[in-house]
């Protein structure tokens, strides 16, 4: 019982604990973490590890919290009326249900994800407090009150980019997923790439982290920037020893741009790399 | 016994709420967790704690908690020694028996034990773990010393799960550390916040369409407010000398602000302020700007935002001619009172840590210039000044 990661998907203890204990509870669970280690994947392996459903709403500087749960599209009323049809007496017919919605709504309990909430405007996640904590939410256009059936599991994901209000904060559970450490990163890739040489792997995994711990660079890679790259590496067949030359005339490693994604980094390790040969 | 937990953890400044404590008891009460203390304080941490700023400080309230609980004495003489002694003999092998014997037999090792324990408990006092991990002695938790006395973690991994709080490393993500590249979208979030006051009125176009079509074609104007960014910001940077060790962090400053705010100016000083700063650092010594320039320039609703070290010579600030780079008629007091009183919303934000402010005379000067309206530049310090700034003169 519970959820344990899946075949792939590698969650910590604590992660697991956090993902029951929201299930448990009934408490929608938000996620934090550096971009790029797994947050929203862990609502696509809960939903299979679970068997459930999956509802994603994705969120952008633009959406509304009201369409989450239903949208009135007053727009083609107005045109069906102009044209005489007898659907627009039924203004039911112009409802647009969101997602929070069909998750309320779903036969069987479903797993939502409300992905990257700190996108939103500042008022967005105030606006869901009633929904997300009783779980209805009421359509005045057709007076009729929306309760779900069994409460959906919400996983939310934020990228810290705004602070969420201590309201929202205190009816979800939080859970801060952390750059995972060199063992759980060689798990991580043992699921990811079941047939790769060993030695390539220790030797990537040690440039990996060499790199993330070079101080000062902007965007550090991360997880899944690292399997993009041993994919490359594989793709292309680069020995391992190729990896390991240090005092080879070419500082950086191959492929580095699936790992540095900013030129000033990409610059300031090649310094970087250049004083340390010297 | 959760509820002094409870307190604990608002005594740390956690700001932990009566429903997320019901959530927890309620959690526990589903079996969450069972008898598990690294996975209680998982579960704990999931649900009391909602920002990963807060995770060190629940650590340490965890720590500081739990060093409590964890040090109830399992020697003591209520637990009978039969029943430990079972229980020990179930964890050691044959062979481990027979080394024991070589020690001089269980008991006289307990009896080392207790006093060593005894010991420990007096020279630690306040120390997080009982008795050293690792090392050589056959006390400890995580001694592979085949002599060790393993004090029955391997039921309840009482001491691994005291590493995880002890290890404290959420310790840098703490925000009363001084602004990082880390801590940088914290400061920003902050800034965000001053940025959102100011409203007026104006036509919501979108809303007044829809509410037509839901008028059946009768127009129905719909007003909203204005979400613009009403602050107006001056920033003046102290540049060069000393400040050159913090240029990192003025830097990181600088950019979120400067994607942060329309109305934003910067200006450029050395030390302190006089009659002239500067836009362009590069061409500092060709392009000056006149004080009361800006003066003019700018209107009172300009919020003023100095970033400066505030270390050099007393007289730099309070003497005619004390500057370092030119001849100056008027002292930087006079100056610096000149813009005070002209921007009344102004703060200091000073790079260097609190603790050394009172090394320095001309910072104390300062401090007293600005009406002790000087913070340090760190998250906290931040938002400090950001209220000040906000605040109705």
């Amino acid at each position: 019982m519970g959820f344990t990661g899946t075949k792939n998907y590698i969650a910590s203890k604590e992660l697991q604990l956090a993902v029951n204990a929201a299930i448990t509870l009934e408490k929608p669970l938000l996620i934090k973490g550096e971009p790029g280690t797994g947050k929203t994947m862990l609502a696509e392996e809960l939903s299979a590890s679970l068997g459930a459903d999956l509802l994603q709403w994705h969120i952008k500087s633009t959406t509304k919290a009201q369409q989450g749960l239903y949208e009135y599209d007053a727009v083609s009323r107005l045109r069906d009326s102009q044209l005489g049809d007898a659907r627009v007496h039924n203004i039911g017919n112009y409802i647009v249900k969101g997602k929070l919605w069909q998750a309320f709504t779903a036969e069987k309990r479903p797993v939502l994800l409300i992905d990257e909430i700190d996108k939103a405007d500042i008022e967005f996640p105030n606006d869901l407090l009633l929904e997300l904590d009783k779980m209805e939410f009421f359509v005045y256009e057709t007076q009729e009150r929306i309760v779900a059936k069994q409460r959906p599991i919400v996983i939310i994901t934020s990228n810290n980019e705004k602070e969420l209000p201590d309201a929202f904060l205190r009816r979800c559970f939080f859970h801060y997923i952390q750059f995972p450490e060199r063992e759980e990163m060689t798990q991580i890739l043992d699921v990811h790439f079941p047939n790769i040489k060993k030695d390539l792997l220790e030797k990537a995994l040690t440039s990996f982290f060499q790199i993330r711990d070079v101080g000062g660079i902007k965007k550090k890679p991360s997880t899944s920037e690292l399997i993009d790259w041993l994919k490359l590496l594989v793709a292309d067949d680069i020995p391992a020893s190729v990896l390991q030359d240090n005092d080879a005339k070419n500082a950086l490693p191959p492929l580095y741009g699936a790992l540095l994604k900013n030129e000033q980094d990409i610059h300031l390790f090649e310094k970087l790399m250049f004083m340390a040969r010297r | 016994m959760l509820i002094e937990f409870f307190f604990k953890l608002r005594e740390y400044r956690l700001k932990t709420s009566i429903t997320e404590w019901l959530d927890l008891v309620n959690a526990l009460d589903h079996d969450v967790v069972h008898a598990d203390i690294e996975g209680f304080y998982f579960l704990a941490r999931t649900v009391l704690v909602k920002d990963e700023n807060q995770y060190d400080k629940f650590d340490k309230a965890f720590a500081d908690y739990f060093k409590g609980v964890q040090s109830i004495n399992l020697f003591d003489k209520e637990i009978p020694e039969d029943w430990l002694r079972s229980e020990m003999e179930k964890f050691l092998s044959d062979e481990e028996k027979k080394k024991i014997e070589a020690l001089g037999g269980l008991d006289k090792l307990m009896e080392t034990l207790q006093e060593r324990l005894k010991e420990q408990e007096k020279r630690h006092q306040g120390g997080s773990k009982w008795i050293g991990t690792g090392g050589t002695s056959p006390f400890g938790a995580n001694g592979h010393n085949p002599e060790g006395v393993r004090i029955g973690q391997d039921k309840n991994r009482n001491f691994s799960a005291v590493k995880v709080w002890d290890k404290r490393q959420f310790k840098n993500l703490s925000s009363d550390v001084e602004i990082g590249t880390r801590n940088i979208k914290v400061a920003l979030r902050r800034l965000r916040k001053f940025a959102r006051t100011g409203a007026s009125e104006e036509l919501d176009i979108k809303d007044t369409i829809s509410s037509t079509a839901r008028n059946a074609g009768y127009l129905d104007l719909k007003m909203a407010p204005e979400r613009h960014n009403a602050i107006k910001l001056l920033l003046f940077f102290d540049v060069g000398g000393s400040m050159d060790a913090h240029i990192k962090r003025c830097e990181e400053l600088f950019s979120a602000v400067h994607t942060e705010f329309k109305h934003i100016e910067f200006f450029y000083f050395h030390n302190c302020i006089y009659e002239g700063v500067w836009k362009d650092n590069q061409r500092r010594g060709q392009q000056t700007m006149d004080v009361y320039q800006i003066i003019h320039k700018y209107g009172t609703d300009y919020k003023a935002i100095f970033v400066g070290d505030a270390t050099m010579g007393p007289y730099e600030i309070t003497y005619p001619g004390g500057s370092v780079e030119h001849w100056n008629e008027e002292t930087g007091a006079v100056w610096m009172e000149r813009l005070l009183n002209h921007f009344e919303h102004a703060v200091w934000l000073n790079p260097q840590p609190k603790p050394y402010w009172h090394y320095h005379a001309s910072l104390q000067i300062m401090q007293e210039l600005m009406k002790n309206r000087m913070y340090p530049l760190t998250v906290d310090g931040l938002t400090e000044s950001i209220k000040t700034l906000l605040k109705k003169a």
